[in-house]
């Protein structure tokens, strides 16, 4: 009886220092891991202010906005009509004109200029690109269409373009983030 | 070859069993660190570092891998990327530290498996080729922990890059322009700094192919052991597993803890100041000197001062300090007593503390400043260092009468060995 | 035969070294190198026992802030600070609001890769301290790393700024030509005793927001103390992970050991 207790006593010795060693493995692996997410430096990405006052109505530019693009867009009173016209229960993510904008400020439609679908930037804000079916933005990886509000109308894509945090800080700045 | 008591590997699980008839890996790991590589019983704690050696080249590849995720070489931002990977990348300061220091304890490591080498003659047949390819593996570490001080692009990294570099311009005729084909350019810039870094990665995968050869040809004969008496009978070994497996475990703990008190509480103790500051092409630090373990050699390069004859003192400081290391490289031919251990070599094992004492010399040497009287200690020491390899080990082989050996390894732990009755004395 | 040769490389190399060495041994008894003014009269970085110190020492926020208020008033005319943010300040114990206050007293250049201009604007929290443009004599270092860039760090910082003094007279006796040059200022803590920056600090040169008396010494030493956090932000964090690492590691280490007389408890060796 003795015996055995001995032996199981040293057998619990080997076990400890197997599961110490596995702890530490596990303990290593942690910051290996945790390095490849983004640094301080990253997470601090600044805030992007934009000077929108050239926009004219029916145009839209492009800026940078954690290194993504976001698409500035001055509608017309013909396009908003549209985008105020659908019946939001037929989108598939549905949501109004007057969500996606700042009141009193309808005609400025800022969106990430990323597609929802995978990730590519939708045709539409640059001068001459085609806007696709909806007259909002055309994404040529899938086909996703966009309408004038860039909400998913047509194609693979899941949801709206994002519409980022942002303000209007003075009649010809608006910054973002 | 493996000793005839030795286990074989037995697949349990009929999966395993699947396994070994068609790619039988874990039959080889049982054969190199498992019960079925039988291992002299007698092994000292200096055994362990051979372990430890392999477990630094693991540590230095994986933070190498990720310190290479943040890093960038391009001479204009290089030194930024690695500031901004110790400030701001997640456990950046960690995998940095962890990094360099781990090229120190590398070295720390590998030096005590040398001497282990010198004292207990491991280079003696049948395991020269082991020696050799340990050799070149210290060599390929030597260039690769050179080129990646290179990377950080600090002061002192750029003029190390051109000092080394300018080595080879000391060889007649193509010197020069072999200096500017290694740089790629009239100093080291982009050209140099990205070279180096596309080796600096290679290279650590390169040793570990060399210590996989390193590996398999001690496997051949197996361990030496520190009576250098072969192994006899079943008696003599112990099975890898579980026996050094344990030793070898707790060493691993022992080494950590001393790693790591570096790494969290002293993590700059083994750089060096200047290397904080960026790059500066236009302006040499005071007292540039390589990192630590390459002092003993460069107290040797220093050591030339004179025109030898025809041979400009720049060409000698040169190939001695090359010399220095590829002398180890004949120390099987060298050495030609038939003892392996300093422990039964009353000379040798003199001769092996002088030489000892001597490397801490050079090491001394080659930190301090390139003046007197640290240029003529390190003249003796330079002296005593070729003398003990090209003149006296030959001689003192030769000559020695060494101490009677025990029979078996057996006898030398247990005081006895039955087996030994057996034999008809000489 | 092989011993012969190696015996003939092996006297190759020593003779050439005894050669070497017999004629830098001639030249050292016949002629030594003299003393240079530097080496007689350089001194170590005075000691200091700052907060931070050992692997139990911490950061005093209060003292960085102090120190931060010295470099800004101060040292920031002339010493860029490239490598920190205002971001880090943070952790200096200050506020969100503080520290956008702070990086909006500095004028931050941005370069606009469209039109090649460079537009100047307040900085903003997540830009790092700007370079500074500097008309006088020398190039004054970035400072962001200069503790970890000399030896002696935070004890090295403190000492120069406290260590102006006159050329001692024993100097000038002993080495006429090694007078300080026009412009240079003398100061025994650095590496060749003139140097270009004039005393920069002076009793309350800074008012303190915490009312500590701005003695010259103690600027020094905040501001060395905060230079210490600029060169490694990272530093309390290394050492509270540290410990907890080795205190592991030791409890590992016995029970791999306890494991290892176990396993080897019925094999002498």
């Amino acid at each position: 009886m003795a015996e055995e207790d001995g032996v199981r006593r040293r057998d619990f010795i080997n076990v400890a220092a197997v599961s110490a060693a596995g702890v530490a493995g596990i303990g290593v692996v942690i910051p290996l891991v945790s390095q490849m997410s983004a640094s301080a430096d990253v997470l601090a990405a600044s805030t992007t202010e934009v000077d929108y006052s050239s926009v004219q109505p029916g145009q839209a530019i492009k800026a940078i906005f954690r290194k993504q693009p976001v698409f500035i867009r001055n509608l017309t009173q013909a396009e908003i009509d549209a985008a105020n016209k659908v019946d939001i229960s037929t989108l598939r993510d549905p949501q109004t004109l007057a969500e996606r904008t700042k009141p009193g400020k309808e005609n400025w439609l800022i969106t990430m200029g990323v597609c929802t679908h995978l990730g590519c930037v939708p045709l539409g804000a640059g001068e001459g690109e085609p806007r696709g079916e909806f007259g909002g933005y055309f994404c040529p990886c899938h086909g996703s269409s966009y309408d004038t509000a860039a909400r998913i109308r047509k194609g693979p894509a899941p949801l709206n373009l994002q519409v980022p945090d942002y303000a209007f800080t003075s009649d010809t700045v608006v910054t973002i983030g | 070859m493996s000793f005839p008591w030795a286990k074989e590997y037995t697949p349990a699980h009929p999966f395993m069993k699947w396994m070994d008839e068609r790619l039988p890996i874990p039959r080889l790991v049982y054969n190199a660190v498992g019960g079925g590589y039988e291992v002299p019983r007698n092994l000292n704690y200096f055994w362990n570092f051979g372990f430890l050696a392999g477990l630094c080249l693991v540590i230095q590849i994986v933070t190498g891998i990720v310190m290479a995720m943040h890093y960038a070489a391009n001479s204009a931002v290089a030194f930024d990327t690695i500031e901004m990977t110790v400030r701001d990348v997640n456990w950046g300061w960690l995998m940095r530290y962890a990094h360099a220091n781990g090229a120190s304890a590398f070295f720390v490591v590998i030096y005590v498996h040398i001497f282990r080498g010198f004292y207990f003659g491991s280079y003696k047949a049948p395991r020269e080729m082991v020696w050799l390819l340990g050799v070149v593996i210290f060599l390929l570490m030597m260039a690769t922990a050179f080129m990646g001080y290179v990377l950080p692009w600090g002061q002192m990294s750029f003029w190390g890059a051109k000092v080394i570099t300018g080595l080879f311009s000391a060889i007649p005729l193509v010197g020069e322009p072999l200096q500017q084909w290694l740089l790629g350019g009239f100093a080291p810039d982009n050209a140099a700094l990205n070279r180096f870094f596309s080796l600096h990665y290679l290279l650590p995968f390169v040793i570990l192919g060399v210590v996989i050869l390193h590996i398999w040809a001690l496997h051949i004969p197996g361990s030496s052991n520190p009576t250098g008496v072969e192994v006899k009978s079943e008696s003599d070994t112990v099975p890898f597993y579980p026996y050094y497996v344990a030793k070898d475990g707790w060493a691993i703990g022992v080494f950590a803890i001393l790693y790591c008190a570096f790494v969290f509480f002293a993590p700059n103790y083994f750089g060096h100041p200047d290397n904080y500051i960026p790059a500066n092409p236009m302006s040499t630090p005071a007292h540039i000197v390589p990192e630590w373990y390459f002092w003993p050699f460069y107290a040797i390069l220093r050591a030339f001062t004179q025109n030898f004859f025809f041979i400009p003192a720049k060409l000698m400081g040169v190939l001695a300090m090359f010399g220095a290391i590829l002398v180890w490289f004949f120390l099987p031919w060298l050495d030609k007593s038939p003892i392996r251990s300093a422990s039964y070599r009353p000379v040798y094992k003199a001769f092996f503390v002088v030489l000892c004492l001597d490397m801490l010399v050079l090491f001394y040497c080659g930190g301090a400043e390139a003046k007197e009287p640290y240029v003529m200690i390190s003249q003796i020491a330079a002296m005593y260092y070729f003398a003990h390899f090209l003149i006296i080990l030959p001689i003192v082989s030769a000559i020695e009468k060494p101490k009677p050996l025990p029979y078996s390894i057996t006898e030398a732990v247990l005081g006895k060995d039955d087996a030994a009755r057996l034999e008809p004395s000489a | 035969m092989a011993r012969i040769l190696s015996i003939l490389v092996g006297l190759f190399f020593t003779v050439a070294l005894l050669w070497s060495f017999g004629n830098g041994f001639y030249t050292w008894a016949i002629d030594p190198a003299a003393e240079t003014a530097e080496e007689v009269f350089h001194k170590h970085p005075e000691a200091h026992h700052f907060s931070f110190d050992g692997p139990f020492g911490t950061f005093d926020h209060q003292q960085l802030q102090r120190g931060f208020q010295v470099y800004q008033q101060v040292c920031a005319a002339c010493h860029a600070l490239k490598h920190v943010a205002f971001r880090d300040l943070a952790q200096l114990g200050y506020n969100d609001a503080e520290v956008k206050a702070i990086a909006a007293q500095f004028q931050v250049p941005k370069y606009d890769a469209a039109t090649g201009e460079v537009t100047t604007n307040p900085g903003a929290p997540t830009d790092y301290f700007p370079p500074v443009a500097y008309a006088g004599q020398g190039s004054p270092p970035d400072l962001s790393l200069v503790v970890k860039a000399r030896h002696g760090g935070a004890q090295y910082v403190r000492s120069l700024l406290t260590g102006y003094t006159d050329q001692p007279a024993a100097l000038l006796k002993e080495f006429p030509d090694s007078k300080t040059p026009d412009g240079l200022y003398y100061n025994p803590y650095f590496a060749n005793l003139n140097l270009a920056m004039p005393p920069p600090l002076v009793d309350d040169a800074v008012t303190y927001s915490d009312g500590t008396p701005a003695t010259t010494a103690q600027e020094a030493t905040d501001v060395a103390a905060f230079l210490a956090w600029a060169a490694e932000p990272t530093m309390d964090k290394r050492k509270q992970t540290g410990w907890p690492i080795l205190g592991f590691l030791l409890f590992a280490t016995i029970l791999g050991y306890m494991s290892y007389r176990n396993i080897w408890a019925n094999k002498k060796h």
